[in-house]
């Protein structure tokens, strides 16, 4: 009906609505000053968000509690039943992996749960009406999740490396770990793991589904490397190398110096592996979210 | 100021809102109607421009929303009371969203007590009843003081206390000047709230006007009268006397007649000079819900049939008699009052280039509300053939004159308005 009407009421319209007491067109401006929002804003928002909320302390605190505990069981056993020479060429860094692998379970809960829970309360229509601009939501969920998982992921990290070492310092020949060791046991180990929480993060804002999304996280961790393990045929020996050495955990195990193959990623690759993975799942996020409905 | 523009969703190939023209103007509280899976959701979400509307545009204060410069310091909705992370205190859940709007921590206290939470602020929104999570939900709202408001259902589980206060917030809330635009089902709740009224049936528009004129285009004020009941010939008589005297004449289960056409002094000398006493001739107005109820009638998706319990009831002894049903269970014509003309539209809209008959008599092509819309010549996608809705109440339900052995032989008319008056859900 109001098709042909101009935006503005019309002259025959207006007197009826100002009628209305005190409904002078244009009507109500707020006392409070309007301030011109910025990602600052959605970043202060998203950490009140992330740290209000149960599900962050549980998944944090079982990660903490993984790293170091199995670090430092693992450190006692090998520690009590070390000969002379059973570590000899090998760094008590080593030891952190089985830790961190568990852990980086409760890093992939964490991300797909700081996007899809919005989704399965409907917080999300809350929050993108609070902020119409979506990226600025994502890219500041995307920061504040990914410095929360990397600060907790390098002081535990650090704290059971450096335990370690002082356990076992001298024990069964082991090797005292260099610098660049070192920095890969811990800032390495710690990027490469937020890193695969941020990517989980960005796929449950695409599969919108908490337990789909964290399903998938956990099959896309493990079943390379257990379909890898059956693949007994000569002619699947390509794949299976490929599985083996650029499944999540063998890229894992990168940054300690115990890869399954010698061929695989070296130094710092897994890192960058991760990171254009990261990327690619960020430019997906970003493309579905401004398209979708909400 | 909200102003939509030919705005359409669809949803694979459901059709959620066809062709939604209208405005919403500030200054006033305007209603938005319209029966379950309607649209009324689907369009507040475009508003807030969290879907994208498959055709057409709306914007608010001539923006589209996600082009506002910060759009909650200038909208507020309340869309769910749910949509809140249930592990998050209430003031956590405002504080997130006053920090993302650059809105001072200290106005998060100030609406906790405006909505009166503040004794729960602290405690997680999981635990809260349903009228604790409106009152939250319009917290949120409330937070950027912004000068349009949308609210879907706000008096959803709020104790009558908590009505009072919503319907009394809405109205100052206009009287500043803002934009308030509330969709509800309470239509006595409407009528006491709105200035304004947009009704929307099966997704498109049915009507864009103020309350009275809403009532008064709507709805036939009748009076109703009642001849002894001990003589049911006298009925019969002012019924031919008062059709002949250019009145419209319906009789009511009870025995009653439903008098339209004519003014209450004129149905007694037409009473008096047929020779026929009165026991009854009262004037009926119609409420908003009766307007309502009509208009949306052809529009409703979801109807209420009556309970048959078909098979699984033991055969009643020969000479019972069937128990009579609770009125208002998908029985045809008990409630709705008869229509302005007989046989004319459904409802009255005097809008300009109206469709002279309803939208869903299905002779008519092209949407009703789309004069001139991108389908004028299209075929309109919620075109029915014109008998399926009377028809199928009756195939559902049992006719009453055959279901229950009528208490008197001039009972049996009753049964003939079924096709003029729709059945319908009373409440």
């Amino acid at each position: 009906m109001s098709t042909q009407q101009p935006p503005m009421p019309q002259a025959p319209a207006a007197p009826d609505w100002q009628a209305a007491p005190g409904g002078a067109y244009p009507g109500y401006t707020s006392p409070i000053p309007v301030v011109r929002t910025h990602l600052g804003h959605a970043l202060a928002s998203e950490w009140t968000k992330i740290k209000s909320v149960r599900s962050t302390m549980w998944t944090l605190g079982v990660f903490v509690v993984l790293v170091l505990g199995i670090g430092m069981m693992a450190a006692a056993l090998v520690k009590a039943h070390s000969g002379s020479e059973s570590l000899s060429g090998q760094t008590p860094l080593q030891l952190g992996f089985f830790g961190l692998l568990l852990g980086s379970m409760c890093i992939i809960t964490l991300g797909v749960l700081t996007t899809a829970s919005e989704y399965g309360t409907g917080m999300v229509r809350t929050t993108m009406t609070a902020c119409p601009s979506r990226l600025r939501v994502l890219t500041a969920k995307a920061i504040v999740f990914f410095v929360v998982a990397f600060v907790v992921a390098l002081a535990a990290s650090g704290f059971v490396a450096m335990v370690q070492t002082s356990m076992l310092d001298g024990v069964g020949g082991a090797k005292t770990p260099s610098g660049g060791d070192w920095l890969k046991a811990t800032l390495g180990i710690s990027l490469y793991i937020a890193l695969l929480g941020l990517f989980s993060l960005l796929i449950g804002s695409i599969i919108r589904h908490s337990a789909g999304a964290i399903t998938i996280m956990i099959g896309a961790v493990l079943a390379p490397l257990v379909i890898a393990l059956f693949m007994a045929t000569q002619s699947l020996n390509k794949v299976r190398e490929w599985l083996l050495e650029y499944s999540i955990p063998s890229q894992m195990s990168v940054f300690y110096d115990n890869s399954l193959s010698s061929s695989g990623p070296t130094g710092w690759d897994p890192l960058w592996i991760m990171l254009g993975l990261a990327a690619a799942a960020f430019a997906g996020a970003c493309a579905l979210l401004q398209q979708r409905d909400v | 100021m909200i102003e939509a523009v030919g705005l359409t969703k669809r949803y694979g190939d459901k059709t959620a809102v066809y062709n939604l023209s209208f405005q919403v103007r500030p200054g006033a509280v305007t209603g938005f109607l319209g029966p379950n899976g309607s649209g009324k959701s689907t369009t507040m979400r475009m508003i807030l421009g969290l879907d994208n509307p498959t055709a057409g545009a709306v914007t608010i204060g001539g923006y589209p929303y996600r082009k506002l410069p910060n759009a909650p310091r200038q909208v507020g909705a309340l869309l769910d009371a749910k949509a809140v992370h249930g592990g998050r205190s209430a003031r956590n859940h405002l504080l997130s969203l006053a920090q993302l709007s650059g809105i001072p921590a200290r106005r998060v206290d100030e609406v906790l007590g405006v909505v009166g939470l503040q004794e729960v602020a602290k405690k997680r929104s999981k635990g809260f009843s349903l009228g604790m999570g409106q009152r939250l939900g319009i917290a949120a709202a409330l937070l950027g003081d912004p000068q349009v408001l949308l609210f879907d259902e706000p008096v959803n589980g709020l104790d009558p206390e908590g009505i009072l206060w919503v319907r009394n917030l809405m109205k100052a809330l206009a009287a500043e000047g803002r934009t308030v635009f509330v969709s509800s089902h309470l239509m006595s709740e409407m009528a006491l709230t709105a200035d304004h009224l947009i009704v929307i049936g099966r997704g498109q528009l049915l009507a864009d006007m103020s309350v009275r004129d809403f009532i008064s285009a709507n709805s036939a004020d009748f009076a109703r009268v009642r001849t002894p009941d001990t003589e049911p010939q006298l009925r019969e008589k002012l019924g031919s006397a008062l059709a002949e005297a250019g009145g419209h004449v319906l009789p009511e289960q009870d025995g009653a007649l439903r008098v339209t056409g004519l003014a209450l002094p004129r149905i007694s000398d037409v009473a008096h000079e047929a020779g026929v006493r009165l026991w009854e001739l009262s004037p009926h107005q119609a409420s908003l819900e009766e307007a309502y109820m009509r208009m949306t009638q052809g529009a409703v998706d979801y109807r209420s049939t009556a309970d048959q319990k078909a098979g699984l009831q033991q055969p009643l002894p020969p000479g019972a008699q069937p128990p009579m049903p609770v009125p208002g269970q998908g029985q045809p014509g008990w409630y709705a009052p008869p229509p302005p003309q007989q046989g004319g539209q459904p409802f009255a809209m005097p809008a300009p280039g109206a469709a002279p008959a309803g939208p869903y008599d299905g002779a008519q092509a092209g949407g009703h509300g789309a004069p001139g819309g991108p389908s004028a010549g299209a075929p309109n996608p919620y075109a029915q053939p014109a008998s399926q809705a009377p028809q199928a109440p009756q195939g559902q339900a049992p006719a009453p004159a055959a279901a229950v052995p009528p208490p008197a032989p001039q009972q049996a008319p009753v049964a003939a308005p079924a096709d003029l008056t729709k059945p319908e859900d009373p409440r």
